[in-house]
Protein backbone atom coordinates (compact mmCIF):
# COMPACT_ATOMS: atom_id res chain seq x y z
CA UNK A 1 0.00 0.00 0.00
CA UNK A 2 1.51 3.25 -1.26
CA UNK A 3 1.53 6.28 1.64
CA UNK A 4 3.05 9.68 1.28
CA UNK A 5 6.03 10.72 3.73
CA UNK A 6 6.22 14.13 4.45
CA UNK A 7 9.54 14.77 4.13
CA UNK A 8 12.35 12.07 3.76
CA UNK A 9 14.34 11.94 7.06
CA UNK A 10 17.39 14.10 7.74
CA UNK A 11 20.94 12.94 6.87
CA UNK A 12 23.44 12.77 10.33
CA UNK A 13 24.34 15.98 11.50
CA UNK A 14 28.15 17.03 10.94
CA UNK A 15 29.57 18.92 13.15
CA UNK A 16 32.95 20.72 13.13
CA UNK A 17 33.87 19.71 9.71
CA UNK A 18 32.69 16.30 9.16
CA UNK A 19 32.13 14.89 12.24
CA UNK A 20 28.95 12.88 13.34
CA UNK A 21 26.77 14.22 15.97
CA UNK A 22 23.58 13.34 17.28
CA UNK A 23 20.88 15.93 19.86
CA UNK A 24 20.82 14.14 23.22
CA UNK A 25 20.02 15.60 26.52
CA UNK A 26 22.80 15.97 29.02
CA UNK A 27 22.25 15.01 32.51
CA UNK A 28 24.03 16.36 35.90
CA UNK A 29 26.56 13.83 35.86
CA UNK A 30 27.77 14.74 31.94
CA UNK A 31 26.16 12.05 30.47
CA UNK A 32 23.59 12.19 27.39
CA UNK A 33 20.55 10.46 27.08
CA UNK A 34 18.67 9.73 23.88
CA UNK A 35 15.47 9.54 25.81
CA UNK A 36 13.97 12.13 28.61
CA UNK A 37 11.45 9.24 30.58
CA UNK A 38 10.56 9.78 33.99
CA UNK A 39 10.19 6.73 35.37
CA UNK A 40 8.44 4.63 38.05
CA UNK A 41 10.71 1.98 39.71
CA UNK A 42 9.36 -0.51 41.67
CA UNK A 43 12.26 -2.11 44.20
CA UNK A 44 10.13 -5.31 44.68
CA UNK A 45 7.31 -7.71 42.91
CA UNK A 46 5.10 -6.18 45.85
CA UNK A 47 5.14 -2.55 44.32
CA UNK A 48 4.47 -3.27 41.30
CA UNK A 49 0.93 -2.36 41.53
CA UNK A 50 1.47 1.08 43.11
CA UNK A 51 3.93 1.80 40.73
CA UNK A 52 1.81 1.13 38.11
CA UNK A 53 -0.91 2.93 39.09
CA UNK A 54 1.61 6.27 39.79
CA UNK A 55 2.35 6.23 36.09
CA UNK A 56 -1.50 5.58 35.13
CA UNK A 57 -1.99 8.81 36.98
CA UNK A 58 0.77 10.94 35.68
CA UNK A 59 0.22 10.43 31.83
CA UNK A 60 3.90 10.13 30.00
CA UNK A 61 5.44 8.59 32.97
CA UNK A 62 6.51 5.19 32.50
CA UNK A 63 6.21 1.93 35.43
CA UNK A 64 8.58 -0.40 34.95
CA UNK A 65 7.36 -3.61 36.75
CA UNK A 66 9.41 -6.94 37.90
CA UNK A 67 9.30 -9.87 39.48
CA UNK A 68 11.82 -10.00 41.99
CA UNK A 69 13.41 -8.05 44.61
CA UNK A 70 12.50 -9.98 48.37
CA UNK A 71 14.63 -12.37 50.39
CA UNK A 72 17.75 -12.09 47.53
CA UNK A 73 20.85 -11.84 49.50
CA UNK A 74 24.71 -12.23 48.99
CA UNK A 75 25.80 -11.81 45.20
CA UNK A 76 22.74 -12.08 43.79
CA UNK A 77 21.26 -8.90 45.89
CA UNK A 78 24.00 -7.09 44.76
CA UNK A 79 23.32 -7.78 41.16
CA UNK A 80 19.06 -6.93 41.92
CA UNK A 81 20.36 -3.43 43.15
CA UNK A 82 23.45 -2.96 40.90
CA UNK A 83 20.44 -3.44 38.24
CA UNK A 84 17.73 -1.14 39.73
CA UNK A 85 20.21 1.66 40.31
CA UNK A 86 22.18 1.31 37.00
CA UNK A 87 18.79 1.49 35.17
CA UNK A 88 17.73 4.82 37.09
CA UNK A 89 21.16 5.76 36.56
CA UNK A 90 21.14 5.78 32.55
CA UNK A 91 20.91 9.14 31.09
CA UNK A 92 17.51 7.70 28.98
CA UNK A 93 15.99 8.69 32.19
CA UNK A 94 15.43 12.46 33.39
CA UNK A 95 13.80 11.31 36.54
CA UNK A 96 12.90 8.77 39.43
CA UNK A 97 10.26 7.98 41.52
CA UNK A 98 10.92 4.51 43.52
CA UNK A 99 8.73 2.47 45.37
CA UNK A 100 9.45 0.14 47.53
CA UNK A 101 7.70 -2.47 50.16
CA UNK A 102 9.52 -0.82 52.74
CA UNK A 103 11.73 2.09 52.86
CA UNK A 104 15.66 0.75 53.91
CA UNK A 105 16.09 -0.92 50.87
CA UNK A 106 14.13 1.84 48.72
CA UNK A 107 16.28 4.39 50.08
CA UNK A 108 19.28 2.46 49.00
CA UNK A 109 18.28 2.41 45.36
CA UNK A 110 17.48 5.89 45.49
CA UNK A 111 20.72 7.20 47.20
CA UNK A 112 22.48 4.81 44.39
CA UNK A 113 20.31 6.96 41.79
CA UNK A 114 21.18 10.10 43.09
CA UNK A 115 25.00 10.10 42.64
CA UNK A 116 23.96 10.95 39.24
CA UNK A 117 22.42 14.24 40.76
CA UNK A 118 19.19 13.71 38.89
CA UNK A 119 15.72 14.13 40.76
CA UNK A 120 15.31 10.93 42.71
CA UNK A 121 12.06 10.40 45.66
CA UNK A 122 11.57 6.95 47.09
CA UNK A 123 7.90 5.70 48.54
CA UNK A 124 8.32 2.97 51.19
CA UNK A 125 4.19 1.27 51.34
CA UNK A 126 4.87 0.25 54.88
CA UNK A 127 2.95 2.08 57.59
CA UNK A 128 1.10 4.00 54.34
CA UNK A 129 -0.56 1.56 52.35
CA UNK A 130 -1.01 1.56 48.89
CA UNK A 131 -3.29 4.27 48.34
CA UNK A 132 -2.25 6.68 49.92
CA UNK A 133 1.58 6.23 48.25
CA UNK A 134 -0.31 6.06 45.13
CA UNK A 135 -0.75 10.05 45.59
CA UNK A 136 2.58 11.01 47.87
CA UNK A 137 4.50 9.29 44.72
CA UNK A 138 1.97 11.18 41.99
CA UNK A 139 2.30 14.48 42.93
CA UNK A 140 6.01 13.74 43.00
CA UNK A 141 5.72 12.22 39.48
CA UNK A 142 3.90 14.80 38.09
CA UNK A 143 6.48 17.70 39.26
CA UNK A 144 9.30 15.37 37.88
CA UNK A 145 7.16 14.81 34.27
CA UNK A 146 6.88 18.73 33.87
CA UNK A 147 10.37 19.79 34.83
CA UNK A 148 11.74 16.89 32.11
CA UNK A 149 9.06 18.42 29.57
CA UNK A 150 11.10 21.27 29.32
CA UNK A 151 14.86 19.59 29.16
CA UNK A 152 16.63 20.63 25.42
CA UNK A 153 18.65 17.96 23.27
CA UNK A 154 21.89 19.51 22.43
CA UNK A 155 23.95 18.76 19.90
CA UNK A 156 26.65 16.52 21.25
CA UNK A 157 29.76 14.55 19.38
CA UNK A 158 29.18 10.60 18.49
CA UNK A 159 31.82 10.26 21.25
CA UNK A 160 29.14 10.64 23.41
CA UNK A 161 27.17 7.98 22.42
CA UNK A 162 27.10 4.62 24.51
CA UNK A 163 25.85 1.60 21.83
CA UNK A 164 25.14 -2.05 23.17
CA UNK A 165 24.61 -5.01 21.27
CA UNK A 166 23.42 -8.39 21.50
CA UNK A 167 21.16 -10.66 18.61
CA UNK A 168 18.46 -12.75 18.85
CA UNK A 169 16.45 -15.78 17.37
CA UNK A 170 19.52 -16.15 15.26
CA UNK A 171 19.89 -18.08 12.27
CA UNK A 172 22.47 -18.74 9.42
CA UNK A 173 21.24 -14.72 7.96
CA UNK A 174 22.37 -13.62 11.13
CA UNK A 175 26.22 -14.43 10.42
CA UNK A 176 26.20 -13.51 7.30
CA UNK A 177 24.34 -10.27 6.89
CA UNK A 178 23.05 -8.41 10.14
CA UNK A 179 25.81 -9.46 12.94
CA UNK A 180 28.89 -8.51 10.26
CA UNK A 181 26.64 -5.19 9.97
CA UNK A 182 26.89 -4.14 13.45
CA UNK A 183 30.64 -5.19 13.57
CA UNK A 184 31.35 -2.78 10.74
CA UNK A 185 29.68 -0.11 12.93
CA UNK A 186 32.05 -0.94 16.07
CA UNK A 187 34.90 -1.32 13.52
CA UNK A 188 34.40 2.84 12.13
CA UNK A 189 32.58 4.22 15.68
CA UNK A 190 35.20 2.96 18.49
CA UNK A 191 37.63 4.62 17.03
CA UNK A 192 35.66 7.68 16.91
CA UNK A 193 35.45 7.43 20.73
CA UNK A 194 32.12 5.26 21.40
CA UNK A 195 31.69 3.15 23.98
CA UNK A 196 30.36 -0.61 22.63
CA UNK A 197 29.49 -3.49 24.57
CA UNK A 198 28.90 -7.70 24.05
CA UNK A 199 28.23 -10.05 26.40
CA UNK A 200 25.84 -13.36 26.12
CA UNK A 201 28.92 -15.59 27.81
CA UNK A 202 27.23 -19.12 27.28
CA UNK A 203 27.04 -17.92 23.30
CA UNK A 204 30.40 -17.56 22.66
CA UNK A 205 30.96 -21.49 23.31
CA UNK A 206 32.62 -22.98 20.14
CA UNK A 207 34.03 -19.40 19.70
CA UNK A 208 36.01 -18.80 22.72
CA UNK A 209 38.93 -19.37 20.97
CA UNK A 210 38.82 -16.42 18.75
CA UNK A 211 36.83 -14.23 21.93
CA UNK A 212 39.77 -14.71 23.99
CA UNK A 213 41.89 -13.23 21.13
CA UNK A 214 40.25 -9.86 20.75
CA UNK A 215 40.94 -8.70 24.00
CA UNK A 216 43.15 -5.65 24.16
CA UNK A 217 45.83 -7.72 26.56
CA UNK A 218 46.49 -11.25 27.51
CA UNK A 219 45.41 -10.27 30.88
CA UNK A 220 42.08 -8.55 29.57
CA UNK A 221 41.73 -12.11 27.79
CA UNK A 222 42.58 -14.68 30.70
CA UNK A 223 40.09 -12.54 32.47
CA UNK A 224 37.48 -13.19 29.82
CA UNK A 225 38.03 -16.76 29.53
CA UNK A 226 37.60 -17.33 33.51
CA UNK A 227 34.51 -15.80 33.10
CA UNK A 228 33.51 -17.96 30.15
CA UNK A 229 34.45 -21.33 31.84
CA UNK A 230 33.08 -20.35 35.15
CA UNK A 231 29.61 -20.08 33.84
CA UNK A 232 30.90 -23.76 31.98
CA UNK A 233 31.59 -25.24 35.08
CA UNK A 234 29.36 -23.66 37.39
CA UNK A 235 25.92 -23.34 35.56
CA UNK A 236 25.75 -25.57 32.33
CA UNK A 237 28.07 -28.27 33.80
CA UNK A 238 26.04 -28.55 37.59
CA UNK A 239 22.36 -28.34 35.66
CA UNK A 240 22.58 -29.65 32.49
CA UNK A 241 20.62 -33.08 31.43
CA UNK A 242 21.50 -33.25 27.57
CA UNK A 243 23.81 -31.44 25.34
CA UNK A 244 21.92 -28.58 25.69
CA UNK A 245 21.04 -29.12 21.93
CA UNK A 246 16.69 -28.12 23.22
CA UNK A 247 17.88 -24.81 24.41
CA UNK A 248 21.10 -23.41 22.72
CA UNK A 249 20.43 -23.30 19.69
CA UNK A 250 17.02 -22.47 20.26
CA UNK A 251 14.59 -23.98 18.55
CA UNK A 252 14.13 -20.72 16.72
CA UNK A 253 17.32 -20.89 15.66
CA UNK A 254 17.28 -24.66 14.76
CA UNK A 255 14.22 -23.31 11.88
CA UNK A 256 16.27 -20.74 10.96
CA UNK A 257 18.96 -23.45 9.82
CA UNK A 258 21.64 -23.09 12.81
CA UNK A 259 22.81 -26.49 13.69
CA UNK A 260 25.26 -26.04 16.85
CA UNK A 261 26.17 -23.68 19.25
CA UNK A 262 29.77 -23.61 17.93
CA UNK A 263 27.67 -22.00 14.69
CA UNK A 264 26.11 -19.93 16.38
CA UNK A 265 29.24 -18.75 18.39
CA UNK A 266 31.05 -17.78 15.53
CA UNK A 267 28.05 -15.84 13.80
CA UNK A 268 27.51 -14.28 16.81
CA UNK A 269 30.77 -12.73 17.43
CA UNK A 270 31.07 -11.27 13.82
CA UNK A 271 29.11 -8.20 15.97
CA UNK A 272 32.18 -7.17 17.17
CA UNK A 273 34.02 -6.95 13.66
CA UNK A 274 37.69 -7.73 12.28
CA UNK A 275 39.39 -3.99 14.16
CA UNK A 276 38.23 -3.33 17.59
CA UNK A 277 39.52 -5.44 20.19
CA UNK A 278 37.72 -5.01 23.92
CA UNK A 279 39.40 -3.21 26.92
CA UNK A 280 37.96 -4.63 30.01
CA UNK A 281 35.47 -7.45 31.14
CA UNK A 282 32.38 -6.15 32.94
CA UNK A 283 29.91 -8.11 35.83
CA UNK A 284 26.50 -7.92 34.77
CA UNK A 285 24.96 -4.42 34.96
CA UNK A 286 28.21 -3.00 35.86
CA UNK A 287 29.34 0.36 34.02
CA UNK A 288 31.97 0.64 32.60
CA UNK A 289 35.01 2.72 33.93
CA UNK A 290 37.91 2.30 31.75
CA UNK A 291 36.90 5.31 29.48
CA UNK A 292 35.85 5.00 25.68
CA UNK A 293 36.01 1.86 23.65
CA UNK A 294 34.53 -1.65 23.47
CA UNK A 295 33.96 -4.17 26.32
CA UNK A 296 32.54 -7.42 27.66
CA UNK A 297 29.64 -7.72 29.55
CA UNK A 298 28.97 -11.13 31.54
CA UNK A 299 25.31 -11.92 30.22
CA UNK A 300 22.72 -14.47 29.69
CA UNK A 301 21.93 -14.87 26.19
CA UNK A 302 18.20 -14.92 26.70
CA UNK A 303 17.55 -11.13 24.80
CA UNK A 304 15.28 -9.37 27.37
CA UNK A 305 17.68 -10.39 30.99
CA UNK A 306 20.87 -8.92 28.14
CA UNK A 307 18.99 -6.16 27.27
CA UNK A 308 18.19 -4.98 30.71
CA UNK A 309 22.10 -5.57 32.31
CA UNK A 310 23.31 -3.85 29.32
CA UNK A 311 20.66 -0.58 29.95
CA UNK A 312 21.43 -0.68 33.03
CA UNK A 313 25.26 -0.50 32.46
CA UNK A 314 24.79 2.78 31.25
CA UNK A 315 24.24 2.26 27.33
CA UNK A 316 21.72 4.68 25.85
CA UNK A 317 20.87 2.61 22.16
CA UNK A 318 21.01 -1.11 21.22
CA UNK A 319 21.53 -2.43 18.28
CA UNK A 320 20.08 -6.20 17.76
CA UNK A 321 20.11 -8.40 14.69
CA UNK A 322 17.64 -11.06 14.16
CA UNK A 323 17.53 -13.69 11.67
CA UNK A 324 13.85 -15.53 12.70
CA UNK A 325 12.44 -12.42 14.01
CA UNK A 326 13.05 -11.66 17.99
CA UNK A 327 10.69 -9.18 18.79
CA UNK A 328 11.89 -7.72 22.23
CA UNK A 329 12.26 -4.07 23.25
CA UNK A 330 13.44 -2.79 26.18
CA UNK A 331 11.48 0.29 28.66
CA UNK A 332 14.22 2.60 28.78
CA UNK A 333 16.48 1.94 25.51
CA UNK A 334 15.47 1.99 22.17
CA UNK A 335 16.27 -1.51 20.51
CA UNK A 336 17.40 -0.61 16.70
CA UNK A 337 16.69 -4.07 14.86
CA UNK A 338 18.66 -5.59 12.21
CA UNK A 339 17.90 -8.38 9.51
CA UNK A 340 19.30 -10.11 6.58
CA UNK A 341 16.64 -12.59 6.19
CA UNK A 342 14.49 -11.77 3.70
CA UNK A 343 11.74 -14.46 4.46
CA UNK A 344 11.97 -12.14 8.06
CA UNK A 345 11.88 -8.71 6.85
CA UNK A 346 8.74 -9.20 4.56
CA UNK A 347 6.75 -11.57 6.86
CA UNK A 348 7.66 -8.99 10.09
CA UNK A 349 8.18 -6.25 8.78
CA UNK A 350 6.64 -4.21 11.43
CA UNK A 351 10.10 -4.94 13.99
CA UNK A 352 12.65 -4.57 11.29
CA UNK A 353 14.13 -1.06 11.59
CA UNK A 354 17.19 -1.88 9.17
CA UNK A 355 16.92 -4.11 5.92
CA UNK A 356 20.20 -5.68 4.93
CA UNK A 357 19.05 -8.71 2.95
CA UNK A 358 20.47 -6.75 -0.01
CA UNK A 359 24.15 -8.12 1.95
CA UNK A 360 22.80 -11.89 0.44
CA UNK A 361 21.95 -10.56 -3.02
CA UNK A 362 25.51 -9.31 -3.23
CA UNK A 363 23.91 -6.00 -3.97
CA UNK A 364 24.64 -4.28 -0.86
CA UNK A 365 28.06 -4.31 0.97
CA UNK A 366 28.83 -4.93 4.31
CA UNK A 367 30.32 -1.41 5.00
CA UNK A 368 27.41 0.14 3.23
CA UNK A 369 25.27 -1.93 5.42
CA UNK A 370 27.44 -0.64 8.38
CA UNK A 371 26.84 2.84 6.91
CA UNK A 372 23.14 2.31 6.70
CA UNK A 373 23.46 1.74 10.48
CA UNK A 374 25.40 4.35 11.86
CA UNK A 375 22.48 6.75 10.29
CA UNK A 376 19.82 4.52 11.30
CA UNK A 377 21.79 4.83 15.08
CA UNK A 378 22.26 8.47 14.88
CA UNK A 379 18.19 8.47 13.83
CA UNK A 380 17.22 7.16 16.64
CA UNK A 381 19.41 8.93 18.99
CA UNK A 382 17.74 11.85 17.73
CA UNK A 383 14.30 10.54 18.32
CA UNK A 384 13.00 8.28 15.65
CA UNK A 385 11.08 5.73 17.17
CA UNK A 386 11.98 2.52 17.18
CA UNK A 387 9.75 -0.76 16.08
CA UNK A 388 9.93 -1.91 19.22
CA UNK A 389 8.81 1.29 20.89
CA UNK A 390 6.15 2.12 18.43
CA UNK A 391 4.54 -1.46 19.52
CA UNK A 392 4.67 -0.88 23.11
CA UNK A 393 8.10 -3.42 23.68
CA UNK A 394 9.33 -2.50 26.99
CA UNK A 395 10.52 -6.12 28.32
CA UNK A 396 12.55 -5.64 31.55
CA UNK A 397 13.71 -9.11 32.91
CA UNK A 398 16.13 -9.20 35.67
CA UNK A 399 19.12 -11.44 35.76
CA UNK A 400 18.56 -14.06 38.78
CA UNK A 401 21.38 -15.90 40.67
CA UNK A 402 20.20 -18.52 42.57
CA UNK A 403 17.24 -19.27 44.57
CA UNK A 404 16.24 -16.19 47.30
CA UNK A 405 16.18 -17.34 50.39
CA UNK B 1 26.57 -10.99 -10.63
CA UNK B 2 23.71 -12.72 -10.70
CA UNK B 3 21.65 -13.18 -7.21
CA UNK B 4 23.30 -16.42 -5.63
CA UNK B 5 21.32 -19.08 -4.39
CA UNK B 6 24.19 -20.26 -1.69
CA UNK B 7 26.99 -18.52 0.15
CA UNK B 8 29.96 -19.68 1.98
CA UNK B 9 32.14 -17.74 4.48
CA UNK B 10 35.46 -19.31 3.99
CA UNK B 11 37.08 -21.46 1.15
CA UNK B 12 37.47 -23.79 3.90
CA UNK B 13 34.54 -24.58 4.51
CA UNK B 14 32.02 -27.65 4.34
CA UNK B 15 29.09 -26.20 3.93
CA UNK B 16 27.54 -23.52 2.38
CA UNK B 17 23.99 -21.32 3.19
CA UNK B 18 21.01 -21.75 0.97
CA UNK B 19 20.15 -17.68 0.95
CA UNK B 20 17.09 -17.77 -1.49
CA UNK B 21 13.75 -19.10 -0.61
CA UNK B 22 12.19 -22.60 -2.27
CA UNK B 23 14.91 -23.66 -3.45
CA UNK B 24 14.32 -26.97 -5.02
CA UNK B 25 16.43 -29.93 -5.88
CA UNK B 26 17.83 -30.71 -8.91
CA UNK B 27 18.90 -26.71 -8.95
CA UNK B 28 22.27 -25.68 -10.36
CA UNK B 29 23.53 -23.60 -7.97
CA UNK B 30 25.22 -20.53 -7.92
CA UNK B 31 27.45 -20.15 -4.99
CA UNK B 32 30.09 -17.56 -3.60
CA UNK B 33 32.76 -17.35 -0.95
CA UNK B 34 32.32 -14.16 0.83
CA UNK B 35 35.58 -13.78 2.30
CA UNK B 36 37.36 -13.39 -1.67
CA UNK B 37 34.49 -13.59 -3.83
CA UNK B 38 35.23 -16.53 -5.79
CA UNK B 39 32.05 -18.11 -7.32
CA UNK B 40 31.22 -22.37 -8.26
CA UNK B 41 28.90 -24.30 -8.96
CA UNK B 42 26.89 -26.61 -7.14
CA UNK B 43 23.65 -29.52 -7.82
CA UNK B 44 21.41 -28.94 -5.03
CA UNK B 45 20.22 -33.01 -3.98
CA UNK B 46 17.27 -31.85 -2.27
CA UNK B 47 14.71 -29.08 -1.82
CA UNK B 48 16.31 -27.24 0.96
CA UNK B 49 15.24 -23.93 2.90
CA UNK B 50 16.30 -20.25 3.12
CA UNK B 51 19.28 -20.59 6.15
CA UNK B 52 19.74 -23.94 5.64
CA UNK B 53 22.97 -25.53 4.94
CA UNK B 54 24.29 -27.52 1.88
CA UNK B 55 27.59 -29.93 1.64
CA UNK B 56 29.84 -28.56 -0.37
CA UNK B 57 32.01 -32.01 -0.54
CA UNK B 58 31.22 -35.07 0.56
CA UNK B 59 31.45 -35.18 4.31
CA UNK B 60 32.29 -38.79 6.19
CA UNK B 61 30.55 -39.79 9.38
CA UNK B 62 33.23 -38.65 12.24
CA UNK B 63 34.41 -36.06 10.63
CA UNK B 64 34.55 -32.13 11.37
CA UNK B 65 32.37 -29.73 10.09
CA UNK B 66 33.83 -26.09 8.48
CA UNK B 67 32.18 -22.87 8.70
CA UNK B 68 33.58 -19.46 9.26
CA UNK B 69 36.90 -21.57 8.38
CA UNK B 70 36.34 -23.15 11.85
CA UNK B 71 35.06 -25.97 13.58
CA UNK B 72 31.46 -25.99 13.84
CA UNK B 73 30.84 -29.83 14.95
CA UNK B 74 30.75 -33.41 13.83
CA UNK B 75 28.90 -35.18 11.17
CA UNK B 76 26.64 -37.98 12.50
CA UNK B 77 26.21 -39.48 9.16
CA UNK B 78 27.56 -39.76 6.10
CA UNK B 79 26.38 -36.91 4.12
CA UNK B 80 27.07 -36.51 0.03
CA UNK B 81 28.06 -33.22 -1.74
CA UNK B 82 24.49 -31.31 -2.77
CA UNK B 83 22.20 -32.50 0.55
CA UNK B 84 21.19 -30.80 3.43
CA UNK B 85 23.20 -30.66 6.26
CA UNK B 86 21.32 -29.87 9.81
CA UNK B 87 20.79 -31.28 13.11
CA UNK B 88 19.73 -34.98 11.51
CA UNK B 89 23.33 -35.27 10.77
CA UNK B 90 25.70 -33.06 12.43
CA UNK B 91 26.18 -32.66 16.65
CA UNK B 92 28.29 -30.21 18.75
CA UNK B 93 31.22 -31.11 20.22
CA UNK B 94 30.37 -29.40 23.13
CA UNK B 95 28.71 -30.12 26.31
Amino acid sequence: MASKRKKKHSQPAKLNGGRLSFHGWRRENGRVGVRNHVIILPLDDLSNAASEAVANNIKGTLAIPHAYGRLQFGEDLELHFRTLIGTGSNPNVAAVVVIGIEDQWTKRVVDGIAKTGKPVTGFGIEGTGDLGTIQKASRVAKEYLQWASELEREECPISELWVSTKCGESDTTTGLASCPTVGNMYDKLIPKGIYGVFGETSEITGGEHLARERAISKSVGDKWYKVWKAYQDDVIEAHKTNDLSDSQPTKGNIAGGLTTIEEKALGNLEKIGHKCKYIDVLAPAEAPAKGPGLYYMDTSSAAAECVTLMAAGGYAVHTFPTGQGNVIGNPIVPVIKISGNPRTVRTMSEHIDLDVSGILRRDMTIPAAGDALIDMIIRTANGRLTSAETLGHREFVLTKLYRSA
Amino acid sequence: MSIPHILAHNKKDTVGVVVVEGLKAGTNMLGVVTADDSTFRLKAKMDVPIGHKIALVDIKKGDTVWKYGQDIGKAIADIKKGEHVHVHNVKTKKW
